[in-house]
């Protein structure tokens, strides 16, 4: 099916104006605009260019190496995937329950993984844009214009996400892919020495994390007609929760809220996702567009990511996050806030929640514990589902009686948003660009809105061997001589 | 009397029948090799221990010492040499170092860090290696085989069970299982048989470890393979 805007009739005849590539974002994509004569836009589209195709190469490679391999899809996030993977994977060993210190310290892996990231999205990725503008000078908008201007912020910045990045090293064994979660547990403790050179650091991050919650507060209270209508369409909410309703981003059950807040589907098991989700292919995406089945492609696509999760939670286990959850709750004056700007706004309640989780997970004494591995009966299929700071991460494997991998689907987080982004990027294009003469600044207005996402595209390219690709053949003439279709 | 040779200008005394690598080994001076063990006879496959002994490059391992030669190993020529050898034997298979679990643990990574290999110079071939995951303890991954047949001669000479070969000529040559099926299910090798201890790559795996020790904490995380070959070689003597 076709939304409005997603494809013209007469393309040929309009303009074409392309955004390439979409900058401050993970992985490759751009964006195209086709316009007509009056500069009126007719067509929106954010494509992603890349190609990846791990769904088919992990085929027939052994399990215990997945979750190191998979986590190559990313650099900024590859613990999400290591985890996601490990999780899919402990049923395979047969560990129906892990123990608590090795579920203890994927906790502490992935809440350093979360605080990183959100750190690295707002502070460098997106502050530049809301604190100077969206038209603000092109030299400017970027983390060293930040650190020029407000150091302070740009510094807390950088400590926070280097504070995530060695809750990783010390969970995981390096800041970047490293190889702490194996099927069935985790391959290392932490020691004396190492937990107490995180929590020295632990409380001020609290703090820092406070401050940068005010701040996304602040911007988005000082320009409220901005924030809240810039690119606004609703839609359906998606994301983990834990069994008793609370955010829980490592572990949970599956909860979809409709557009006006309420829970339409709920406890639905992480190994059930199948029958719920859907993904349709288009012919101008390498990646895919998914939906809750029985809602169907127009009707049953939805957010996902810190704007999700801060809403479809009934509550936030950490003190300091649930305060300020409830001051973004009420900021929706009963209804639930889709704008896309206040995605920024639930990034760093999140960023706190992580940074308080941390704080506790460092008082416990099972970190220390050297009971790491658990075993059962073996198993030939697994799912793990964990919340990426992007949002829900699907992973799914079936294992051979010979222990190689004969199927795998990863549904990724920025897979969830692909329609979410779309319809965000067309409602910029109709409010600030139908009509007018386009510049830098109008066009940056397209990707704040993608940015607000905090979109990984290289992780969510993974339409192999799915891609409907058309060739053809023109005559010297430029008329269609012959053409060939593959896929749907 | 006891008889030496000059190894890039130190004495190494020698016993009648030692190679230069040997005599060398035994009086602490590193010269790096993959196919070599010193239980089995010199291979002279990998060529990695190749030096300049009375100005010609031998391998050696299979060069016996000889009495007044001057032997030059650790020099920029030779380095250079050897650096060249392991860009061949990491671009004829598929050495994927980040997911394989025997980063760390793998003789051919460590040298590549040892003559600071830092690129792969030459046009990866991209075999096509499917691999044998039939038995239930041990895993093939044929896309890591240098040829060192060390597995080949510890199947065949210890073991005496003969489970490998190398088959094909030239560039088509390629490590094979022993079976009609050329399934390892199908032959009577077991994960206690020295052949499966012996790999010096990531070809012969035990199901299971996979990442259980963490990277960092591996062996050549910990020193380097000079030092370790070194220590391992004082450990012995």
């Amino acid at each position: 099916m076709s939304f409005e805007l997603e494809t013209a009739a007469n393309r040929e005849t309009l303009r074409r104006v392309a955004i390439d590539p979409v900058s401050r974002v993970e992985g490759h994509g751009k964006v195209t605009l086709l316009l007509d004569e009056a500069g009126h836009v007719k067509e929106a589209r954010l494509h992603i260019v890349e190609f990846r195709g791990f769904e088919k190469f992990i085929q027939g490679r052994p399990y215990w190496e997945v979750p190191v391999m998979v986590q190559r899809l990313c650099g900024i996030c590859p613990v999400s995937h290591h985890l996601a993977a490990a999780k899919a994977l402990d049923p395979v060993v047969g560990a129906l329950r892990i123990t608590p210190t090795a579920e203890k310290i994927r906790r502490l892996m992935h809440y350093g993984q979360i605080l990183q990231s959100h750190a690295l999205h707002f502070f460098h990725l997106s502050s530049p844009d809301l604190l100077f503008g969206f038209e603000s000078p092109v030299q400017q908008r970027n983390i060293v214009g930040v650190a020029a201007t407000h150091p302070e912020v740009a510094r807390q910045g950088v400590l926070l996400r280097k504070f995530g990045q060695e809750v990783i090293r010390i969970t995981a064994g390096k800041r970047v892919h490293g190889t702490g979660a194996v099927p069935g547990g985790v391959n290392k403790s932490l020691t004396a020495a190492e937990r107490d050179e995180l929590l020295a650091d632990a409380d001020q991050m609290i703090a820092w994390s406070r401050n940068a919650v005010h701040l996304a507060r602040r911007l988005h209270e000082s320009e409220r007609a901005l924030y809240d209508e810039f690119g606004l369409f609703r839609s359906h909410l998606f994301s983990l929760v834990r069994a008793d309703g609370a955010m829980d981003l490592y572990d949970g059950h599956l909860r979809l809220r409709d557009a006006r807040g309420h829970i339409v589907r709920d406890a639905i098991p992480c190994a059930d996702y199948e029958q719920h989700i859907v993904e349709e292919v288009k012919p101008w995406s390498y990646m895919k567009f998914p939906f809750m089945q029985d809602l169907g492609p127009e009707k049953g696509w939805y957010k996902v990511g810190p704007l999700a999760r801060v809403q479809n939670c009934d509550f936030i286990p950490s003190p300091l996050a649930e305060i300020e959850r409830q001051a973004f709750i009420a900021h929706g004056e009963g209804e639930p806030v889709h704008a896309p700007l206040a995605y920024h706004w639930a990034r760093m309640i999140e960023m706190l929640h992580a940074a308080e989780v941390i704080r506790s997970l460092l008082d416990d004494p099972d970190l220390l514990s050297d009971q790491r591995m658990s075993e059962g009966t073996r198993g030939r299929e697994g799912v793990g589902i964990i919340e990426a700071p992007r949002g829900t991460l699907i992973h799914h494997y079936r294992v051979g009686e010979d222990d190689l991998v004969s199927y795998c689907n990863l549904i990724v987080s920025t897979t969830h948003n692909n329609q979410a982004m779309n319809e965000a990027v067309r409602q910029v294009a109709r409010r600030y660009l139908d009509g007018r003469q386009l510049t830098e600044g109008l066009l940056n207005h397209i990707e704040v809105a993608i940015r607000a996402f905090d979109p990984c595209l290289s992780c969510a390219t993974h339409a192999l061997g799915k891609m409907p690709l058309a060739v053809e053949l023109l005559a010297a003439d430029g008329s269609l001589a012959d053409r060939a279709v593959t896929g749907s | 009397m006891t008889r030496q040779f000059l190894l890039d200008g130190q004495p190494v005394p020698f016993e009648d029948g030692q190679s230069i690598l040997e005599a060398a080994r035994q009086a602490g001076h590193y010269i790096p090799s993959l196919c070599w063990h010193k239980d089995f006879p010199a291979h002279g496959s990998c060529k990695l221990c190749i030096v300049k002994a009375a100005g010609r490059h031998v391998s050696a391992c299979a060069t016996p010492a000889r009495e007044g030669w001057e032997v030059e190993s650790n020099t920029p020529e030779m380095n250079g040499e050897r650096r060249g050898l392991l860009q061949m034997l990491f671009v004829e298979g598929n050495h994927f170092c980040p997911s394989c679990e025997k980063s760390g643990n793998c003789e051919l990574q460590a040298l590549g860090y040892e003559y600071e290999m830092l690129s792969p110079r030459f046009r990866h071939f991209y075999p096509e290696r499917p691999v044998d995951a039939s038995h239930p303890d041990v895993l093939l991954d044929f896309n890591r085989c240098i040829f060192c047949e060390l597995c080949v001669r510890a199947s065949r000479d210890v073991d005496g069970k003969a489970v490998f070969a190398l088959t094909g000529r030239g560039i088509d040559k390629h490590l094979v299982v022993n079976a009609e099926s050329g399934r390892l299910a199908d032959t009577d090798f077991s994960k206690d048989d020295l052949a499966a201890h012996i790999c010096p790559v990531g070809v012969i795996l035990h199901k299971g470890p996979g990442f259980a020790v963490p990277i960092g904490e591996r062996d050549y995380d910990r020193e380097s393979i000079r030092q370790k070959k070194l220590r391992d070689e004082e450990a012995s003597s």
